[in-house]
């Protein structure tokens, strides 16, 4: 027994994948935050000399350990930075849509009558067009500046978590625990906040890690397209998009944040299915 | 049933107006468009001139009505860029993405479904895990990123396939696959969690424990009732037919509807912005009328008519 | 002397549609019609029926958890006040009710312990030491133990969760308890434990009981007056045992046939024809009318009002002396 059956029980309950997948996003997190410690040169800085230089495992130097690109910025440097603003507006933009589906959620369980008819309909709305299709329109006519991508990220998927909330509401107040407490003369706040709140939270936290893989690839896809993160910004999306003009010649430079985001995302959905299978097992 | 039907086109037709409206104030809202063409530097006559050209100085509600009952005649306006007719110009890119968006279809169908169901009649076998293991990429690897890694590997190293481009048959291979390759991952994972729950349900059970050979029981039962959770995902693909290969044409210069709303945004064309948007809002409309007939049809609980399901 | 609860014609209707959009008709719906009784202090009234009488809007008439469509509710000579208002939330204290499901009425996240001290801390009263122990008071008057305090509802069983649900409802001392099928989601013995129960908390406390069931045996026992409810409307009140023994009104008559007894019974079941209609289409006159065995021509006309008969009971039929 002793050490080899301690061993099995840690790994039943922390599986080596979720482990893997768990430290990948540490490690993300961590170069989030780190980034202007880590990054060995200013993402933007310009080295005419060293353009196009191959990545340590393909015969480069360690100077550019991830390579450089076609102006001699360091791939590593521009990656680590990309990071950051990557995982930043999928974190806000996940943020935003879950607390407004929440809210709206809410709101329709509560009024119910055309309050509630409405906001359905928003949420067919939504439900019923590819994102990618609305965020393209509201591009073209809104222009593009940060503050208003990262709202137009945060409006991806709000309905599923508006859908969820309503209808573990409505299942609340109608004979639950909900009806009982406000009953007993709660406020409307308390029934909200204390009771039915915690109760959804779980299925929030889910959905929320289908959520976040969904908005990086968003982001990443209208940064690749020209449309998302401008320039001088970088994310990993548009480094993709500017890696692609050098795919003959310097591959590296699209291949790690192509990487990077492939990682990222299933990181975060292996994640998911685990908390998902802890946090409720009657939940498929 | 009929009544039924009646409903959801009721419903149907209003989205599309919806959608109308949307696109309309949302325009109104952004911004001068005249401002935006022509540069914000251009001299105050031919700002002026362009507005009452495109009739942007009259009323907000006029132009609103205007809108409508244009495109209730189906004149939707033309495109700033080169003054042609816009619905004509989004038309005209339909068959090229047809072309590549339909085969793909197929190809998700073809593959998709099959694995979906085999791996989930040969539960947690090797089978099983690869197919999961495989179609996870489907949804965490990017399109544009599948798409280079195939250019890289077929083009580049290979040198079998072009990599761009619309001139010969061979170069709408890569794209087919690349969208169909990320669209059967999906629908794999898909199947099997609708054929798993079903072949949980105690009628199955209760089917194989009267005598029922496991083939006989998996065609006539479970199959048939997997089929209706799978129905609304296919649907929302069909719905995709024409706006689902956006990036994928960006990334091989594919002449399509896709490649065409990039760079109308891009120019901010915002006519040719709208129709699209109108022209995918009636496909995904029309294909979720068509989804909830064949349900009616599939789901015998709602074939007789009266309130639905509940 | 006024009694604690006073309702009078009380009425609930609903504007339904029949049918989809755009194809509805406009309908309306008597969830409940012209319903009115008196409840002393420390005493109980049994509401029966079959389910969609009106039983459950009828309670939450009572307590206001339903805006009236028309009539008044008044609680010790007071009218009810608007529902969600202060006023209102005060009179939590007095008025309490108990459901059917105890485990969809907690919170499953939170000890039962905490749930019960709940309406002390939504109404502010005592301290956080006192609370618990107040709590603590209640679970002991149930007949719970203190270590339960600390449990989750889905730890415990039925019967249980239950008596937690009665703890939190008594916590704050209120003097009617308006009980809906308190005992039906119960295994048959915990029933009777249940029961008992509530009989004695209400010797012991003095509290009044509206309590509403299906179940005939159980109402019997347990109230001092019981009133029948067809379609929204009382059809027949009185004693307990004398309703029991020789109804007055064929409806009653027919239920209480339908008892199951171990003793072979001289009288045959009666047996009603048709189904329970549908509340949006209500038959003119007697609403009892199409499945009465008694029914003649005036019962099809003219609605009978809820009298008195000559041995004190009420009920509402025209043929009440003929058919007893």
């Amino acid at each position: 027994m002793g050490v080899k059956g301690g061993a099995r029980r840690f790994f039943e309950a922390w599986p080596p994948l979720t482990l893997l997948a768990l430290a990948w996003i540490a490690a993300m997190v961590i170069v989030a935050f780190g980034a202007d410690l880590l990054a060995p040169y200013p993402f933007t800085a310009l080295d005419l000399r060293a353009r196009l230089l191959p990545p340590v495992f393909m015969g480069g130097k360690w100077a550019h350990a991830l390579g450089s690109d076609e102006l001699g910025r360091d791939v590593l440097s521009r990656l680590i930075m990309s990071i950051r603003l990557s995982l930043l507006i999928a974190f806000f933009g996940t943020i935003i849509a879950a607390a407004f589906g929440t809210a709206m959620g809410f709101v329709a369980a509560h009024f119910r009558g055309r309050t509630e008819a409405l906001i359905l309909m928003l949420i067919d709305f939504q439900a019923s067009m590819p994102f990618l299709i609305i965020a393209l329109a509201v591009l073209a006519f809104f222009g593009n500046n940060l503050a208003l991508f990262v709202m137009l990220m945060g409006l991806n998927s709000w309905e599923r978590y508006a859908r969820i909330a309503r209808g573990l509401t409505l299942s609340a107040n109608e004979q639950g625990y909900a009806a009982a407490v406000r009953q007993l003369g709660a406020s409307n706040m308390r029934v909200y906040g204390l009771h039915v709140l915690p109760n959804i939270a779980s299925t929030l936290i889910v959905s929320m890690t289908i959520t976040f893989p969904e908005t990086i690839l968003l982001e990443s896809g209208l940064s690749f397209l020209g449309l998302g993160v401008q320039p001088p910004l970088t994310s990993l999306g548009n480094m993709v998009g500017y890696g692609r003009e050098y795919l003959t010649r310097a591959p590296w430079i699209m291949l790690s944040p192509a990487a990077v985001i492939v990682l990222s995302t299933l990181s975060i959905s292996i994640v998911g299915d685990w908390l998902r299978d802890r946090l409720d097992p009657t939940l498929r | 049933m009929l009544r039924y039907l009646a409903g959801r086109l009721l419903r149907a037709i209003l989205t599309i107006f919806l959608v109308i409206t949307f696109a309309f104030f949302v325009l109104h809202l952004s911004g001068d468009p005249a401002m935006m063409i022509l540069s914000a530097d251009a001299p105050p006559e031919s700002i002026k001139a362009f507005r009452a050209a495109w009739g942007l100085d009259r009323p907000l509600w006029v132009q609103y009505l205007s809108y409508i009952v244009h495109a209730l005649q189906g004149d939707l306006g033309n495109s700033m860029r080169d003054g042609r007719p816009a619905l004509q110009l989004v038309l005209e890119r339909v068959p090229a993405t047809l072309a590549i968006t339909v085969p793909a279809f197929l190809l998700k169908l073809v593959i998709g479904i099959p694995a979906g169901i085999y791996a989930a009649l040969h539960r947690n076998s090797l089978a099983d895990r690869l197919t999961m293991m495989v179609s996870v990429a489907g949804f965490t690897v990017p399109s544009f990123v599948l798409a280079l890694v195939l250019v890289l590997v077929f083009s580049v190293q290979l040198g079998w396939l072009p990599s761009a481009g619309s001139d010969k048959p061979a170069s709408a291979i890569l794209p087919i696959v690349t969208l169909g390759v990320a669209g059967a991952a999906i629908l794999a994972r898909f199947t099997r969690s609708a054929m798993l729950e079903v072949l949980g349900q105690p009628y199955i059970r209760a089917a194989s424990a009267k005598g029922l050979q496991w083939r006989t029981v998996v065609v006539h039962h479970a199959l048939p009732n997997a089929a209706i959770p799978t129905t609304t995902i296919v649907g929302f693909m069909v719905g995709t037919l024409i706006a689902g290969a956006v990036v994928v044409e960006s990334v091989f210069a594919w002449p399509g509807i896709g490649r065409l709303l990039v760079s109308s945004v891009s120019n901010r064309d915002l006519a040719v912005v709208q129709v699209i948007l109108l022209l995918v809002a009636a496909t995904m409309v029309t294909s979720n009328i068509i989804v909830d007939f064949v349900y009616g049809w599939l789901d015998p609980r709602l074939r007789r008519g009266g309130p639905r399901g509940r | 002397m006024t009694a604690l609860l006073e309702v009078s014609n009380l009425a609930r209707t609903y504007d339904v549609r029949r049918g989809r959009w755009p194809f509805a008709k406009p309908a309306t719906l008597h969830a409940v019609d012209g319903v009115s009784f008196a409840l002393p202090a420390g005493r109980t009234l049994g509401l029966v029926g079959e389910s969609g009488c009106g039983k459950t809007t009828t309670a939450k008439l009572v307590l206001g958890l339903v805006p009236l469509s028309a009539g008044e509710v008044r609680v010790g000579g007071e009218t009810l006040p608007a529902a969600n208002s202060p006023g209102w939330r005060a009179l939590r204290r007095r008025m309490q009710m108990v459901y059917q499901d105890p485990l969809g009425a907690l919170d499953r996240r939170l000890s039962v312990g905490r749930q019960v001290m709940e309406p002390l801390e939504i109404h502010g009263l005592g301290s956080a030491a006192e609370r618990h122990e107040k709590a603590l008071a209640m679970l002991d008057a149930v007949g719970l133990a203190q270590h339960h305090f600390d449990r989750f509802p889905h730890e415990l069983s039925g019967g249980q969760r239950q008596r937690i649900v009665l703890a939190r409802a008594l916590i704050l001392d209120p003097q009617l308890l308006v009980c809906d099928e308190p005992i039906s989601a119960l295994d048959v013995s915990i029933q009777a434990q249940v029961v008992n129960l509530l009989l004695a908390l209400q010797q012991r406390l003095g509290l009044a009981y509206l309590f509403i069931s299906h179940d005939l045996r159980m109402v019997r026992q347990v109230s001092h007056e019981v009133a029948v409810m067809y379609l929204g409307r009382i059809v027949e009140q009185g004693d307990p045992d004398r309703l029991f023994a020789a109804p007055a009104h064929p409806y009653t008559q027919a239920l209480v046939s339908a008892i199951p007894t171990h003793t072979r019974s001289r009288k045959r079941r009666i047996v009603l024809p048709g189904e329970p209609p549908n509340p949006v289409d209500r038959p003119a006159g007697c609403a009892f009318h199409p499945r009465c065995p008694h029914a003649v021509e005036r019962c099809r006309i003219e609605t009978p009002a809820l009298r008195t008969l000559a041995d004190g009971r009420r009920a509402a039929c025209h043929l009440a002396e003929q058919i007893a």
